[in-house]
């Protein structure tokens, strides 16, 4: 088997899978902590309890993110917030 | 006014205590009066790994809390003269670490020596905060490992906007990365990240890599910090380490696998 490894000498295991996954993974977590601003989390929150008090839904039903929108940030308005609720 | 570093991971097991054993040791061989601080409250382990666990009478906490004073107890190295470890509380909560407290400690240690070396506990909360809260450099423990490389590019966003230089506008932390517990066979066959892909995607500059060795647990098992091991590889990397953040330029060792005799290579394990 040694003298196998001596000549199968090319880099083809896991690592590449784990440096491709870490690549997406890093780059989207960048995205989340520079694009949402700190109250972000306390509105996902406030808005579920009230959401909450018509309607049960869980907590993972809601998503609420921000956007930049560049078409509009020359008027001032740049970022949306959006507000997904599955029912 | 002494310099300010965090060793620091966001993830535990990666060589956080093991690191700042040798870092500390190490600045204090080259000269530098340097104190070393376990921010590990409730779980110290600090002072086995230097070796002073029976020497611990009073610690941090004790000190915030006015119970004694940072001379009573700092405990001063048998080996160098110029480490002296401040101890976590074992009994206490972390709660019991303030901001003032903290403060307060920091600011007496930095009349008197030239270092200080805060010993994070794992994960993002209290304990981690303030060791990394202070900070003027920092070294980001990592193992090849995702998980590892995704915690301590968390750690790196929460240093960079939750330490007092980025609240104060000032200079941000200087920021290293100790790739530690590498395998430069087990990278040269595809099983582990490599450096350069640890360095892609952290972009931070390396201060060393430490291999993974057999003498790293042999000098835990004595208590004796694994730098003072001059043989050992892991002790000549962390030497390295420690001459590099002291501004030399030395070469990279420990990232290529030992060449092996083509005999060794055919017949070895």
């Amino acid at each position: 088997m040694r003298l196998l490894d001596y000549f199968k000498n090319t880099r083809s295991g896991s690592a590449a899978i784990a440096k491709e996954r870490l690549q997406v993974l890093v780059a989207h977590e960048r995205l989340d902590r520079q694009h949402s601003p700190p109250y972000l989390i306390n509105l996902q929150r406030e808005l579920l309890e009230v959401i909450r008090r018509y309607v049960n839904v869980d907590q993972d039903a809601i998503s609420v993110t921000m956007e930049q929108d560049e078409t509009r940030k020359a008027s001032g308005n740049a970022s949306i917030s959006a507000l997904t609720v599955s029912l | 006014m002494a310099r300010i570093i965090v060793v620091t991971s966001g993830k535990g097991g990666v060589g956080k205590t093991t690191t700042s054993a040798a870092m500390s040791m190490g600045l204090a061989l080259q000269g530098h009066r340097t104190a070393v601080v376990d921010f590990d409250i409730g779980l110290r382990n600090l002072d086995l790994i230097i070796g002073c666990e029976r020497r611990v009478v009073y610690d941090f906490i004790n000190v915030i809390q006015g119970e004694s004073t940072l001379n009573q107890a700092l405990i001063r190295d048998k080996r160098c003269e110029n480490l002296y470890v401040l101890p976590a509380s074992q009994t206490r909560d972390k709660d019991a670490l303030t901001s003032e407290g903290v403060e307060k400690v920091l600011n007496e240690l930095s009349e008197t020596f030239e270092y200080i070396v805060c010993d994070s506990p794992a994960g993002i909360e209290r304990g981690a905060h303030f060791a990394m809260y202070y900070a003027d450099d920092a070294i980001v423990v990592t193992n090849p490992e995702i998980s590892s490389v995704r915690d301590s590019d968390r750690m790196l966003g929460i240093l960079s906007s939750k330490s007092r230089r980025a609240e104060l506008g000032q200079d941000p932390i200087r920021e290293y990365l100790l790739l530690n517990r590498y395998s430069p066979q087990r990278v040269k066959q595809g099983e582990m990240l490599s450096v350069d892909d640890v360095q892609e995607i952290l972009a931070l500059p390396l201060l060393g890599v430490v291999p993974e060795s057999k003498s790293v647990l042999t000098a835990s098992n004595s208590g004796t910090p694994v730098i003072l091991d001059d043989k050992s590889d892991a002790g000549q990397a962390y030497s390295d380490v420690v001459r590099r953040y002291l501004g030399e330029d030395i070469p990279y060792r420990f990232m290529d696998e030992e060449r092996k005799g083509l005999l060794n290579r055919i017949f070895g394990s």
